[in-house]
């Protein structure tokens, strides 16, 4: 088995394991205010940190290039309120061009 | 049925078909960054939470280990428990249909379930599973369509792919956005990532934003 079905399935399980906890455990266990800002910071932090990772890093280098473009382009994209499809569009187009003609 | 039902129906469907048709980016995504077009499918049926799975293919991608990619997975995953703990008393399922219910408790179903609160303990239950399964057809529909797609297409980066991968994260994570501590958070993490990327290899430094928010989530009021 490689590294990408271990991913894969292991992520999977884990991940299910998850959704089914909820439905074991009482729901006070939610009632920890610590626990749910943390939650909600979990989310931002690690998603944060793929855009920066995936956006300016290729095989652990920092290197800018035409992705910078693209997210740059999703980022003005998302402010201005469009549709989850026409910002990835947009982004990727963006991107291709500056990696063809630039 | 005290409710009406095809008025939760279109709630429901309103949100699972833009968000099913989201899969063919996370197909692609998928493909792009070195998985199988059965890896793809075999996320979404099995894994079944867009965050997670965008997660495991950008760690992977990246050339993280698969420890890095299942962990940073998992933490995404965590709200899923808690959307399950605060469905159980409203869902109240027992046997196989807890079983099923549980890989279906998402963003999408419990958001939907509980913008029907007013309407009563059915409806909830009613848009949770409408949601849940519109979702899941349409998520796994479009894995599979992104993933042929992207199969055929040869380099990610002649087709922009490669930079539809973070805008899908950026995406992700613009809602959530809503106060200057989450801003300050993300900046943050963003900068402790690309920072210590080098010295860490791909994966470890994602997992290493989880201090920020423990610091932020623990103090802040």
């Amino acid at each position: 088995m490689n590294d990408l079905w271990i991913a894969t399935l292991g992520a999977s399980a884990i991940c299910y394991l998850l959704k089914i906890l909820g439905y074991s455990l009482p729901e006070s266990t939610l009632n920890n205010p610590r626990i749910q800002r943390v939650n909600t910071f979990i989310p931002i932090v690690l998603l944060s940190a793929l855009v920066a990772v995936q956006t300016l890093t290729i095989e652990s280098k920092v290197i800018v290039d035409h992705r910078l473009i693209g997210v740059l382009v999703a980022a003005i994209a998302l402010k201005m309120r469009v549709s989850f499809p026409v910002m990835m569009v947009s982004a990727a187009l963006s991107s291709a061009m500056v990696y063809h003609f630039v | 049925m005290s409710f009406e039902r095809r008025t939760v129906l279109r709630d429901s469907l309103s949100v699972a078909i833009p968000v099913g048709s989201y899969g063919a980016a996370f197909g692609a995504a998928a493909v792009a960054g070195g998985f199988s077009v059965l890896q793809a499918c075999a996320l979404s049926l099995l894994l079944f939470s867009g965050a997670s799975q965008f997660a495991v293919v950008g760690v992977m991608a990246g050339g993280g280990t698969p420890f890095s990619a299942i962990a940073t997975g998992a933490l995404l995953g965590i709200r899923n428990g808690l959307y399950g703990m605060r469905m159980a008393p409203i869902l109240k399922l027992a046997g196989l249909r807890r079983f099923l219910g549980a890989q279906i408790t998402i963003d999408e179903s419990t958001g939907v379930a509980l913008s029907q609160e007013s309407r009563g303990d059915d409806a909830m239950r009613y848009g949770f599973f409408a949601t849940g399964i519109g979702v899941f057809i349409f998520w796994n529909l479009f894995t599979f369509i992104g993933a042929l797609g992207a199969n055929s297409i040869g380099d990610p980066s002649s087709w922009g792919l490669d930079a539809a991968v973070p805008a899908a994260f950026l995406g992700l994570v613009w809602p959530r956005l809503v106060n200057r501590k989450a801003r300050i958070a993300a900046l943050l993490s963003a900068l402790l990532a690309i920072t210590i990327t080098p010295f860490l290899g791909a994966g470890l430094p994602i997992i290493a934003t989880v201090l920020i928010a423990l610091v932020i989530g623990w103090k802040s009021e």
